[in-house]
């Protein structure tokens, strides 16, 4: 009962007026910022770095830095989810799955809900994240270090496996869509031989072809374009608009305890692993879909299809910061930039960090609490004005979305040339939409095809090519495993079936 | 942007650093009239960043420039983003660049027309040491006996963990295998940190990990250091764990391995910079050099101070780019 002690010491350290100033100032630029596409939470970050510098060299000052800093990645994972179901536009990498289901709730008319059970839930996937924060680090940070190359490899192969088979349309379709993400992927350097792959002289290809600027171009832009083409309107205009749909929407969220709980576990591993919220938000979402009784109406706007992969985003960014504290090794690249920060004020992130210096890491502990209740508050109150948004006319917003992407195109990596991509991936998923061709598969391939070939190549040298390594331990053949029965899930459950002489339930309740 | 202009931009540049070496009395009367852009040519989170963050901090707190400065991260390609913006902006006196050894290595080893002699050499800031580790639990205590263990275990036996392909942690290891006869399988992965976690958890049986990158294991107990490749040991007396401070560390060549290396971490502007302009620069990171702040970083990160601008700089740049084209190429790391 140590931790509790200490954690109440961390709260004194926390609750002062100024801290809390700090919280709610850096919970707002935090959720601006997870709005605004493009600007994603590790750039928000990095630009207010130098802030907090003369901030952290005064007495107890690290920890009001940090506090300020890490509020403003709570508000990004908060605010990631805002433009994702009012727009189909992904503000942040890990809310593309949060698209799937929040806006056709929102076409559906019920914006409000969308976004009560984004907030909610990721605020359920925070708190589950910072209890085991709060008291299994130690033992967290152990399991962490046991993840070579074969275990990550394992991980991305069974976020891949929860995810193939999702898709209604023709499997081939869906094959031929995550070919097209890997192919992209691999455009650029590849970091296991430093050579350029792909890039055909073209210099402003070296860099690849960045995840965001896909995403905000295959659903934004593409969004755009068919709407046009649908007639000049949005269908969510019909929302009501006051604070009663939070309370409605909660009443309905204890159904979803089950995703709940599935989804903050995905999300605390892969945070810890450290794999990162973006591809926690993919397997939670594949997961939901292939073991929720409602599965197969997923896409079409269920509540339960924003609770899952929203849960396991926050659970994964907030457990992100673990790895961070205890080892020294960024979760996600916003803790990249947070550990970066602790080195400039002249922290040292490490396994001594819980024992020299106390009072900051509980103080931050403690804030990650104060903070993510402070933000929910501050998003909850604001979804009758976000929801609102979809009341205004096609014709007014549609140029300002077209701005807004093309600005968030242009701040991933300060390049007119990003501009254009983003519109050619526009017409891509414009193409896609009319073809009938999924673009997650894409999406995922994109996100996780660089990292997930990486490990492969990796493993396979510290093996020297033998296969075997993907089973060579309890921990590695397990999670292997199971990313194969996943992946057969669906010729397994039709032989149940028929084992069973066709009288069981239809194989999907499990 | 156009990559035309190289050989009349490298006479420029040789022009621009022949000025620097002559004018270093002058007096600074240049000063940048809008924001400045230090570009750094790798992503966030790294050395290179962190150093370049904490430039731009000590010269936001101690007031040392009237315009404001902003860090760029333009990490594609290995660096070749970063270095070909500055290439462009040839001649651009409110840009200036951090750069480490993928100064020399990117364009050798992929080929990106790209030179250092493109820019103009401003101030090397400090040179970072690469220290050889192993994990505690082992039974290694000096170089020479992990060496042997190597040699004994057979090739490709043991894994050496490093930052990259063809950059400065496998042209080390290549240099290491070339002394000792050793063969090791390196496996290269993004960053240091995650290196250093690899080492802890048993995944690879050796690093060259920076001080900074390892030193938190280090403390912790988890690993143990060999010996640094360079010259001399390192300065710093302090005890950094219980018994050891980095200067305790013997020299690998005492060790009896004769290899030895350090990474650049020096400011580089545009190439036809004018001595005006490059001595502006030369005095805001001078001043920098000077707060707590910056020598705390360093020694905390137990850099090598060598401090050099003007003509040393540049003839040290030079030299060094001589080195890495021998080490790659005998490692058969150049582009074909």
């Amino acid at each position: 009962m140590q931790e509790i002690q200490s954690l109440i010491g961390g709260f004194q350290v926390a609750l002062s007026w100024f801290n809390l100033m700090l919280m709610l100032a850096g919970i707002i630029l935090g959720v601006i910022i997870g709005v605004l596409p493009g600007l994603g939470g590790a750039n928000g970050v990095a630009i207010l770095l130098p802030l907090t510098f003369s901030m952290a060299s005064q007495p107890g000052g690290t920890t009001s830095a940090i506090i300020l800093l890490s509020c403003i990645y709570w508000g990004a994972l908060f605010g990631g989810a805002i433009t994702s179901i009012l727009f189909n536009i992904p503000g942040e990498p890990w809310s593309v799955a949060t698209t799937f289901d929040g806006y056709p709730l929102a076409q559906k008319g019920r914006p409000g809900a969308a976004l009560t059970a984004a907030f909610t839930s990721s605020f359920v996937g925070a708190l589950v994240a910072v209890l085991l924060i709060t008291f299994m680090a130690p033992l967290v940070a152990k399991f962490a270090l046991r993840f070579g190359p074969p275990e990550f490899f394992a991980v991305y192969l069974l976020t891949f496996c929860a995810f193939v088979g999702m898709s209604k349309g023709s499997p081939f379709k869906t094959i031929a869509s995550m070919m097209l993400g890997f192919a992209l992927a691999a455009v650029g350097t590849d970091t296991v031989t430093g050579q350029l792959r792909l890039t055909y002289g073209f210099m402003e290809l070296l860099r690849g072809f960045d995840f965001l600027i896909a995403v905000i171009g295959l659903f934004g832009i593409g969004e755009i374009l068919l709407t046009i083409e649908e007639g000049l309107e949005f269908k969510g205009a019909k929302a009501k608009l006051d604070m009663r749909v939070v309370l409605d929407t909660w009443k309905e969220l204890p159904r979803y305890w089950l995703t709940s709980v599935r989804s903050s576990i995905v999300g605390c591993l892969m945070g810890i692993v450290p794999g990162g919220a973006t591809p926690a938000s993919f397997m939670s979402y594949g997961l939901a879909k292939k073991m929720s009784p409602d599965g197969p109406k997923f896409g079409t706007g269920m509540v339960e299809g924003v609770v899952a992969p929203e849960t396991a985003a926050h659970a994964a960014g907030t457990s992100a910061l673990l790895p961070m504290l205890t080892l020294g090794v960024p979760g996600s690249p916003t803790a990249a930039v947070l550990l970066g920060g602790l080195l400039i004020w002249g922290l040292q992130p490490g396994p001594l960090l819980f024992v020299e210096k106390p009072d900051f890491v509980w103080g931050l502990i403690a804030s990650m609490y104060l903070g993510n209740i402070v933000g929910l508050i501050v998003v909850l109150t604001c979804v009758p004005l976000f929801a609102a948004i979809l009341r205004v006319p096609f014709a007014i917003i549609a140029p300002v979305i077209l701005v807004i992407c093309a600005i968030g195109a242009y701040t991933v990596h300060s390049s007119m040339f990003d501009v254009w991509m983003m519109l050619v991936f526009g017409v891509m998923g414009y193409a896609f939409k009319k073809l009938d061709y999924p673009m997650a598969p894409l999406v995922l391939a994109l996100v996780l095809g660089d990292s997930a070939e990486n490990a492969f190549r990796q493993a396979m040298l510290g093996s020297q090519g033998d296969l075997r390594a993907f089973f060579s331990n309890a921990l590695v053949g397990t999670i292997t495993g199971l990313a194969l029965l996943l992946l057969f899930w669906p010729l397994i459950s039709k032989g149940l079936e028929i084992v069973r002489g066709r009288n069981g339930s239809n194989g999907q309740g499990a | 942007m156009t990559y035309r202009l190289s050989f009349r931009s490298r006479l420029a540049a040789l022009a621009g650093v022949l000025l620097t070496a002559m004018s270093v009395p002058a007096l600074a009367a240049w000063e940048p009239t809008k924001t400045v852009e230090f570009i750094v040519p790798a992503g966030t989170g790294g050395g290179a960043d962190q150093m370049a963050r904490l430039i731009q901090s000590i010269i936001a707190k101690h007031n040392l420039m009237k315009q404001p400065m902003v860090v760029v991260n333009k990490g594609g390609g290995a660096g070749a983003e970063g270095f070909l913006d500055m290439k462009g902006a040839k001649g651009d006196p409110h840009k200036i660049v951090i750069t480490l050894s993928n100064l020399f290595t990117t364009p050798l080893a992929t080929g990106v027309p790209f030179n250092w002699k493109d820019l103009t050499p401003v101030r090397m800031m400090a040179l970072d040491e690469f220290v050889l580790w192993v994990n505690s639990e082992t039974p290694y205590k000096n170089a020479k006996e992990y060496v042997d263990a190597v040699k004994a275990g057979g090739a490709n036996k043991f894994k050496m963990g490093g930052t990259g392909s063809k950059q400065e942690d496998q042209i080390l290891t290549a240099a290491i295998e070339k002394q000792s006869g050793a063969k090791f399988t390196y496996i290269p992965y993004k960053g240091g940190g995650e290196v250093a976690t690899q080492l802890v958890g048993k995944h690879v049986d050796s690093t060259v990990n920076n001080p900074i990158e390892a030193v938190a294991q280090w403390r912790a107990g988890s690993l143990r250091p060999l010996c640094v490749f360079d010259t001399q040991r390192m300065p710093y007396k302090e005890k950094v764990t219980k018994d050891m401070a980095w200067g305790d560390i013997p020299t690998c060549k005492e060790a009896g391995l004769d290899a030895n290396y350090l990474m650049l971490r020096g400011i580089f502007m545009p190439g036809g910079a004018t001595p005006d302009q490059v001595a502006y620069y030369v005095g805001v990171l001078e001043k920098v050099s000077q707060t707590p702040e910056w020598k705390k970083f360093i020694e905390e990160g137990a850099f090598n101070t060598t401090a050099l601008k003007g003509k040393d700089y540049a003839d040290w740049v030079a030299k060094n780019e001589q080195l890495h084209q021998n080490l790659m190429k005998e490692a058969g790391f150049l582009a074909k």
